[in-house]
């Protein structure tokens, strides 16, 4: 069954959808964004890294990952003016990446798999790579669910209530770079942050609760992985942005038909 | 001297915010079972006092102590929720511990609150918001009730019904509550003892005490002179170096 690539590409867009969901909707609930961007634009110097050091891109795209939100992370409590900070950052990272991509002499990269995504390349073993990775951030999510959300409320609260808020923006920022490192090949660096922010996007009108809003998020996310793959086949269109533009999609429905259900 | 009653501690702490000193040297302690009022014109560091005892911010200096297993409940002075977070009033009183349905309908109750557990926190009015806080505060059954300014935004009647919710809470629970208030009557009838604050602790003891101490009528006069009497306020008086000087008797020292 796993020699079909499209069945290897639904069950790789499938994971990724389903454990970006709920990571997704803290994404929006903290207003984090731009954090997310500068974390997966990272991940592209992570993948000129290992390259040129030839290790795992995965590895790679994860460690450089992880490095960029613990220091997004650890300034954002300092004082400085967020939204520049973190564009400053996350463009220049992705502009460094450029530019050493192009010093690996010898080793033709194909960059454009790695900025938009190529989830028609999957083969048995990312698959294998992108399930661990999925599976890892959604027990983290639902482990830490509760915790989370009260930081997420207010972090006076959280502290209150014997919770750190510090750690949970840690389980955060950890979720974070390992969606990225494994959502990479799939949707590519430049639409992660699209996959992790429509979904839950979406799911808004639809939820009365933060539980009912992860749901909703994941199946939208599910269905518009499917969805997304299907119309790029049928259309011949690249499959990473085809997924995307069915996201999108589905978020303008529920946010119209939402003004007109009431609730 | 030491109780075991004492919930919190703190010895000579001392807070810095973003280069700006807002608590220096700052003594207390609170009982099982007290009521404490913070009083202090805006910027005081009323709010970073309570911060400091739950955790929220750290001290430069000094010490905080509590009691082993303390549970505190918490209500803080404003609380701005995201638009995009969808949030009923029953998911928010579950948050971080999940309870049965009849302990949450107590506590709304008891919070005065009742009937607003399948609304969305976000549609909420601003009293009935205040309530829902409270009723929060209240459910985990607190050995401490932290609460700043808990009657923002209420009506008079609100208000008065809002303080003999806490009073009941108190009385039900035997929580002691500690909380910041700008309504001296109140104040001066419900607690136990009053710390007036001005970055510092001016004076603090019962209320009556603090009523009559010249630091206390410097800050908020005794009238309709008030208002004028705050800018005549003395922001360098000096507290330190009374190595002979007990708070334990409710006395206030006098600059
Ligand atoms: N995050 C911060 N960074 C820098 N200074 C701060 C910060 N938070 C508070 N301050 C300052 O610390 C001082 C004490 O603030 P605090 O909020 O404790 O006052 P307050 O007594 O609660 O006032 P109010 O009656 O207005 O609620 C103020 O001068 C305030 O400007
Ligand atoms: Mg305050």
């Amino acid at each position: 069954m796993l020699d079909d690539f499209m069945i290897r590409a639904t069950l790789a867009g499938f994971g990724v959808a389903i454990a970006a969901a709920p990571l997704g909707c803290f994404v929006v609930w903290r207003r984090m964004a731009y954090f997310g961007d500068a974390t997966a634009h990272a991940a592209i110097l992570g993948v000129a890294l290992s390259l040129a050091l030839s290790t795992s891109v995965f590895a790679g795209a994860l460690a450089v990952a992880l490095a960029m939100a613990l220091t997004v992370s650890t300034l954002s409590g300092r004082g400085f003016a967020m939204d520049t900070l973190l564009g400053v950052l996350a463009h220049s990272a992705l502009a460094f990446g450029l530019v050493s991509v192009s010093f690996l002499q010898g080793i033709r990269l194909d960059l454009d798999a790695y900025l938009f995504g190529d989830i028609l390349a999957v083969n048995k073993s990312d698959l294998a790579v992108i399930w661990s990775g999925a599976a890892l951030v959604l027990l983290l999510t639902l482990w830490r669910w509760s915790p989370l959300l009260t930081a997420t409320l207010n972090p006076d609260l959280a502290h209150a209530s014997g919770i750190d808020p510090k750690r949970e923006q840690l389980v955060l920022t950890l979720g974070l770079a390992i969606v990225v490192a494994v959502a990479i090949k799939i949707v590519g660096a430049l639409l992660i942050v699209a996959l992790l922010i429509i979904p839950a996007a979406a799911a808004r009108p639809l939820a009365r609760t933060p539980e009912q809003m992860a749901f909703s998020a994941a199946v939208i996310g599910a269905a518009a992985a499917v969805g997304g793959l299907r119309l790029s086949f049928l259309f011949d269109t690249p499959s990473g942005p085809t997924i995307v533009c069915t996201a999108s999609v589905l978020f303008a429905i529920t946010a119209v038909s939402s003004r007109f259900i009431p609730r | 001297m030491q109780s075991p009653m004492r919930l919190v501690t703190l010895e000579n702490l001392t807070v810095r915010l973003g280069g700006h000193t807002a608590l220096s040297e700052v003594d207390f302690h609170i009982d099982k079972g007290e009521i404490v009022t913070v009083v202090g014109p805006n910027g005081s560091g009323k709010t970073t006092l309570l911060k400091a005892i739950i955790g929220a911010v750290k001290p430069r200096s000094g010490t905080l102590k509590h009691a082993d297993g303390l549970r505190i409940g918490y209500v803080p002075q404003r609380l701005a929720i995201d638009t995009t977070l969808p949030l009923t009033v029953r998911r928010f009183l579950c948050l971080p511990h999940r309870h049965a349905e009849p302990t949450l309908q107590e506590a709304l109750k008891n919070a005065g609150a009742d009937g607003l557990i399948e609304r969305q926190m976000t549609a909420l009015s601003g009293g009935q918001f205040q309530r829902v806080l409270l009723a929060r505060a209240i459910l985990e059954k607190p050995d401490l009730l932290i609460l700043d300014e808990p009657t923002t935004g209420l009506d008079q009647p609100g208000s008065a019904a809002l303080y003999r919710q806490i009073e009941k809470v108190r009385r039900d629970l035997g929580s002691a509550v500690l909380m910041v208030s700008h309504e001296l009557h109140v104040v001066m009838s419900a607690s136990d003892r009053v710390i007036c604050l001005n970055g510092h602790v001016c004076c603090h003891g019962a209320p009556e005490i603090v009523a009559d101490a010249p630091e206390y009528r410097a800050l908020f006069g005794s009238g309709t002179q008030g208002a004028l009497a705050l800018y005549r306020h003395d922001h360098d008086h000096h507290h330190h170096g009374h190595p002979a000087h007990s708070h334990e008797h409710g006395d206030c020292d006098h600059a």
